[in-house]
């Protein structure tokens, strides 16, 4: 089984994100980076299957020369090499044209699967997997949750909303785009950082004609959202003091103890 | 000339969606602005009763594409089939709800007219005769607005709870006209839907709730939680990523993919507030979110908030709660 793996370089969830003076984006200057979440249990769900059937599993990343410390991870848990498709300024591409340039990169290594994240921590568009199965011609499935596969077949659980799922079956080649919490993710050992030192990342350009042709779909500006309801905001930067004014609030106005 | 805007139903087997009257709602607010007439579009194989339901919204059509190979969703099936209904309707714009079945097929119609979806919407803002899509990113932190090049079809999904069922109108009976579907090779066999055993905890019935996210930061610190949980007389839960990494099972979990709760009292300990949490717990009757981002999205929806470090909050949050209840 040859395994392609999607992951996605993204700002920390943590990190405080400041508009740009334009308002057209984040500054992105002094802000930490961070693997998209579903895209590292997408990771660890090939390595699973490797280790069970054999194979190869490679890891694409799309982005800035920053995304080297996401491939570099994967690497040293346990992915055997690496495409990266190299530019700076890809992240206005719609999902459409993510899906080209990603389909470009891979299409050569003729996976078996290809697994993705159901969904960007930061644009979350939820769409660049399956364009991409369609424009690889392969068949698919979204927000797997379990994948049992064996040489002759794929079956995976999908989940569908409020608690409900259901299994597909299709044939290999297939691309799959994984949930969080599939299984529980490993962590780079030192000997897997070692390793990964002598393990190949194979640098690609993004075809130029992809990059340049103007978006369909433009972000316009950002900004804050709008706050819908008037939050009593309680102890004024002292969580202590808020705290013992919360109790009070839910006795005497809330009523709920 | 593409006219007119077109509206997705999603059912299952014959049962309507209910985010479907929120994507009608979506589509009769853009077409009286646009001054564009809506046309809605079931896709199955038995669609007779569910047609007649749609036809009493106030729409231009139902358009009705039968094939039996739609009987049982799945994303080739529904894929060829609106393929083919976009392009013999050649509308300008096409409405769908953002719901999972949509998300599971809709990139790759939108693919085939060589584009993509303006995904997840929050609202649509008409100016003259172009619309501006907002949508959030980064996990609800910000909003984007969103302008496409207005190339026909413009492809749009709309989060549930952008507009709501109620707003859409109903008409005087709207005609049902029934359109031959070709459907090519289905790659994928799916088995029937089903629900995981009984879940051993029952949170939709709970008074209070104790909820804790990503910002409780270990295993060992719910000991934390539960303690406030204990004094407060409720249950602990949790946001997803507790229960994807097993500190907490996966029937605490509120959201789209856990438990729809609405207790009298609800309370956020470290959960930013993602859309897909929000969902499961926005009904509460009060809310109180303890975060240390004043702009997290928890606090949209909270009645009472404190902006701050949660391990400062909850131990006297605790005490002052037995102290009123009288058993410190
Ligand atoms: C298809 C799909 C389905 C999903 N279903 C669900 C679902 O059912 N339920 C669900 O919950 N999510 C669901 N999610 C995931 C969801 O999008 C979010 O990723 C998730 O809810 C985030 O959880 P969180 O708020 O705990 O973590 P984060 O978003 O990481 O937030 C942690 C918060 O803790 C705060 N914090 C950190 N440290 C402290 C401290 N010391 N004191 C106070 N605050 C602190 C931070 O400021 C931050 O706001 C789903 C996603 C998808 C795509
Ligand atoms: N720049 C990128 N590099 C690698 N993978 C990507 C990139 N953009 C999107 N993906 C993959 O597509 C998935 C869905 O992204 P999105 O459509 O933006 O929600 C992500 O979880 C990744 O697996």
């Amino acid at each position: 089984m040859k395994i392609v793996v999607m992951m996605k370089q993204v700002a920390n969830k943590d990190a405080i994100l400041r508009i740009n003076k334009e308002g057209t984006w984040i500054e992105e200057g002094d802000l930490s980076f961070e693997v998209s979440e579903s895209d590292g249990y997408a990771l660890e769900e090939a390595l699973r299957v490797r280790e069970k059937l054999g194979g190869e599993v490679v890891v694409c990343s799309m982005g800035p020369q920053r995304v080297k410390s996401v491939i570099k991870d994967a690497l040293a848990r346990g992915a055997d090499r690496a495409i990266h498709v190299v530019g700076d300024n890809l992240g206005h591409l719609s999902p459409y044209a993510a899906a080209i340039v990603l389909a470009e990169a891979i299409r050569e290594e003729k996976p078996d699967l290809v697994f993705t994240g159901l969904q960007s921590d930061d644009f979350g568009y939820a769409q660049t997997g399956v364009i991409l199965a369609e424009l690889l011609g392969l068949p698919h499935a979204t927000i797997v949750i379990e994948v049992d596969a064996s040489a002759e077949k794929l079956r995976v659980k999908r989940e569908l909303e409020s608690g409900w799922y259901q299994w597909y079956s299709m044939a290999t080649p297939a691309l799959l785009t994984i949930q969080s919490g599939i299984s529980q993710i490993r962590y780079a050992t030192l000997k897997g950082i070692m390793a990964a030192k002598k393990k190949e990342i194979k640098e690609v350009a993004p075809p130029a004609e992809i990059v340049s042709r103007p978006s369909h779909q433009r972000i316009e500006k950002i900004y804050l959202p709008q706050k819908t309801k008037q939050t009593q905001l309680l102890g004024n930067g002292d969580a202590k003091a808020g705290a013992v004014e919360l109790a009070q609030k839910l006795h005497t106005e809330a009523r709920v103890i | 000339m593409s006219q007119g805007i077109l509206v997705f139903i999603e059912h299952r087997n014959g049962a309507l969606n209910k985010t479907s009257l929120e994507a009608i709602a979506a589509a009769q607010s853009l077409g009286s602005q646009l001054q564009q007439p809506v046309s809605a579009v079931l896709l199955g194989s038995d669609l007779n009763t569910l047609a007649q339901e749609i036809a009493t919204y106030d729409l231009g059509r139902v358009v009705t594409a039968s094939n039996a190979k739609l009987a049982e969703y799945t994303p080739d099936g529904y894929t060829f089939a609106m393929e083919h209904a976009v392009r013999q309707l050649d509308p300008q714009l096409v409405v769908m709800p953002h719901t999972y079945l949509v998300r599971d097929f809709a990139p790759k119609l939108a693919a085939r007219f060589e584009k993509s979806l303006i995904s997840d919407c929050i609202r649509a803002q008409v100016n003259e005769s172009s619309i501006t899509f907002t949508r959030r990113i980064f996990l609800g932190k910000l909003d984007a607005d969103v302008v496409s090049d207005g190339q026909p079809p413009v492809f749009a999904t709309f989060q549930s709870g952008a507009y709501r069922p109620d707003q859409a109108a109903k008409g005087s009976a709207a005609a049902i006209e029934i359109i031959p579907v070709d459907v090519g090779e289905i790659r994928m066999t799916p088995e029937a839907p089903f629900q995981e055993v009984k879940q051993a905890v029952d949170l939709s019935k709970a008074d209070i709730i104790v909820a804790v996210g990503r910002g409780i930061k270990s295993k060992d610190n719910l000991a934390l939680a539960e303690k406030l949980a204990d004094a407060l007389g409720g249950d602990l839960a949790a946001s997803r990523p507790i229960c994807d990494a097993e500190w907490l099972p996966i029937d605490r979990q509120i959201g789209s993919s856990g438990q729809t709760v609405a207790p009298k009292l609800y309370v956020a300990l470290g959960i930013s507030g993602a859309i897909q949490h929000l969902v499961g717990m926005k009904n509460s009757g009060t809310i109180v979110a303890i975060n240390k981002d004043p702009e997290a999205p928890i606090f949209d929806i909270a009645d009472y908030g404190i902006v701050g470090d949660l391990f400062e909050a909850v131990p006297i949050l605790t005490e002052e709660i037995k102290k009123i209840k009288g058993v410190a």
